[in-house]
């Protein structure tokens, strides 16, 4: 484990090295530092974000100060908190219940999945198989961003990788459902994109009136069920 | 009661201190670009510091209010005008209910930041006033201001009350902020900043070009970064990492070799190698920053960094006690 200032307000917790070894066990360990370090409620800490292989922590320097941290070394202060927090993770681990996964549904008509065509000529694979493949497997969110909501999903099956777009498109509409590289994940509002577009959810993935605004968090097991149009647009109106 | 924005100019939003706590949901911290300026101009005007205010960028504003009100500012050095009258950045003033308050172009700078006593009145949404303008959501109707609207503005607070009471014939208040707070926009940009969290993942001569050479800032920019052109600063590797956290002041280099500094609005995870972090207290230069600019980078230790930003602080509470004397 590395602790690396990320500017002078936030510290980059690097937790895993070999994260392509074992992606599922690096986004548990990653998780389960988070949790430690939320649990430890070190002061001066404005907020705690995780990512693939680390953990951000966000610091407000004064407040830190004012709890006791030398200002010649606020850094030092923190990685003995973040060390002390981390020595009872172990424990944290265990707890965390398994929920069922979300079911996602998804219409795959090459309206809403305009990239399906393209996405099953370049894996060599008709486009029912491409979806077949993509309802079949069971995914789980690495982590949360890009825009507010969008989840980058590890656990898609190797025949559906499919390079980004060489040129992103300005505008993918909210809901798409899209595979770049070796992920898929899902545009939650109006965006620009570089990935394949496959399909479409009516579910709402990002909603600021509510908190969590998310439908999906990091950790989450997910599914994905293919939907015809009726019910895709039952789900809407 | 309410504010008219008679123009509301090039891009005008309301914005506060911004949404930490929603980044693991991949909201963007978002806010004033400057928050100090923001901070600033609300204690002038008898506010909490945190009150929504109207960041503007590139002028163009004409507001009027529908009741009598106290404003201050801080930001470029904009031309700014009750009626005919002047006003400099960082003086508290009285605008009367009907008279008309503008902020016009600027000469060096771009953007401003306004208080209003009472502060903007618009929803919380996930605990900012503040508006995301990418995502759509928050401020005015998630979105800039156009002409002709009419936003709510809060009740004044007892202080602002005074304070309009004790102007009512001098108009402009005489005390103002240190100048730096007020007037943050440099003739000759430097900014100062850490080592990056991936200064590893650069070539030698990438290091050297970004502390030796100066960088001009591209059109492009924006609330999330500021886009800049120069040397190519060279990776050791194409590839980019795995996506970690990135914040406002990080500068990343995609793979073309042209520096991005990151500001509020940029997105919460990234996957470019961070050559630099700049310094909290020299993001209100950056943000001052147009396109065209040049600009200079120059590293200190985050020893350092936090020393000037414990004594801004202290600096900032010594000034709001001072304000005190005024609201008596």
């Amino acid at each position: 484990m590395e602790i690396i200032p990320l500017g002078d307000s936030a510290l980059l917790i690097r937790v895993i090295e070999n994260f392509d070894d074992a992606p599922g066990r690096a986004l548990n360990r990653v998780l389960a530092t988070k949790h430690a370090l939320e649990a430890a409620e070190i002061p001066g800490v404005v907020e705690i974000a995780p990512a693939y292989a680390t953990v951000a922590v966000f610091y407000d320097p004064p407040r830190a100060i004012d709890a006791g941290a030398p200002s010649e070394n606020v850094v030092g202060w923190f990685e003995r908190r973040v060390h002390d927090a981390l020595s009872n993770e172990k424990s944290s681990l265990g707890e965390r219940i398994e929920k069922p996964p979300v079911e996602i549904p998804v219409c795959y008509e090459t309206e809403f999945g305009f990239d399906l065509e393209e996405v099953a000529r370049r894996v060599g694979l008709d486009q029912k198989e491409v979806v077949d493949l993509h309802t079949g497997a069971e995914y789980r969110v690495h982590c949360v961003g890009f825009t507010g909501g969008f989840p980058f999903l590890g656990g898609l099956r190797s025949e559906l990788a499919t390079p980004r777009r060489d040129v992103p498109r300005k505008e993918i509409p909210a809901g798409s459902v899209a595979i770049g590289g070796k992920q898929t994940g899902i545009y939650p509002i109006k965006s620009p994109g570089g990935w394949n577009v496959i399909g479409r959810t009516p579910l709402k993935l990002f909603d600021p009136r509510k908190n969590p605004p998310v439908l999906l968090r990091a950790g989450d097991r997910v599914r994905f069920r293919s939907i015809a149009r009726d019910e895709f647009e039952r789900s809407t109106s | 009661m309410n504010l008219t924005a008679i123009r509301a100019g090039f891009l005008t939003s309301v914005q506060d201190l911004g949404r930490p706590g929603f980044r693991e949901y991949g909201v963007s911290l978002g806010g004033a670009l400057d928050r100090h300026a923001l901070r600033v101009a609300n204690l002038l005007v008898g506010n909490d510091e945190s009150a929504a205010g109207l960041e503007i960028t590139l002028g163009g504003l004409r507001l009027r209010f529908g009741d009598d009100r106290i404003v201050g500012w801080c930001g470029g050095e904009f031309k700014v005008r009750i009626g005919t009258a002047s006003v400099d950045a960082g003086h508290p003033a009285l605008v009367r209910a009907g008279e008309e308050f503008s902020i016009e172009s600027s000469s060096l700078g771009c953007r401003a930041w306004l208080a209003i006593s009472g502060g903007v009145d618009v929803p919380l949404v996930l605990g900012s006033c503040g508006a995301d303008l990418r995502a759509g959501f928050g401020g005015f109707n998630g979105r800039p201001l156009r002409d002709g609207e009419e936003v709510r503005l809060g009740d004044n607070p007892t202080r602002a009350k005074v304070l309009i009471d004790n102007l009512r014939v001098e108009r402009i208040g005489r005390w103002k902020p240190p100048h730096d707070w007020s007037n943050p926009a440099r003739r000759v940009p430097t900014l100062r900043h850490i080592r990056g969290s991936d200064s590893d993942r650069f070539a030698e001569t990438a290091h050297q070009l970004f502390s030796g050479e100066s960088f001009s800032v591209s059109a492009d920019s924006d609330r999330m970064g500021i886009r800049l052109g120069g040397p190519m600063l060279e990776r050791k590797e194409d590839a980019d990492l795995l996506s970690e956290a990135v914040a406002p002041g990080t500068v990343q280099v995609p793979p073309n070799g042209k520096p991005i500094l990151l500001l509020n609005d940029c997105q919460t995870i990234g996957g470019y190698p961070k050559i630099a972090h700049v310094i909290t207290v020299d993001l209100p230069v950056a943000t001052q920053l147009c396109p065209g600019d040049r600009v200079r980078f120059f590293e200190i230790s985050i020893g350092e960094a936090h020393a000037l930003l414990l004594e801004r602080e202290r600096n900032l509470e010594q000034f709001r006690r001072g304000l005190e004397l005024h609201f008596k």
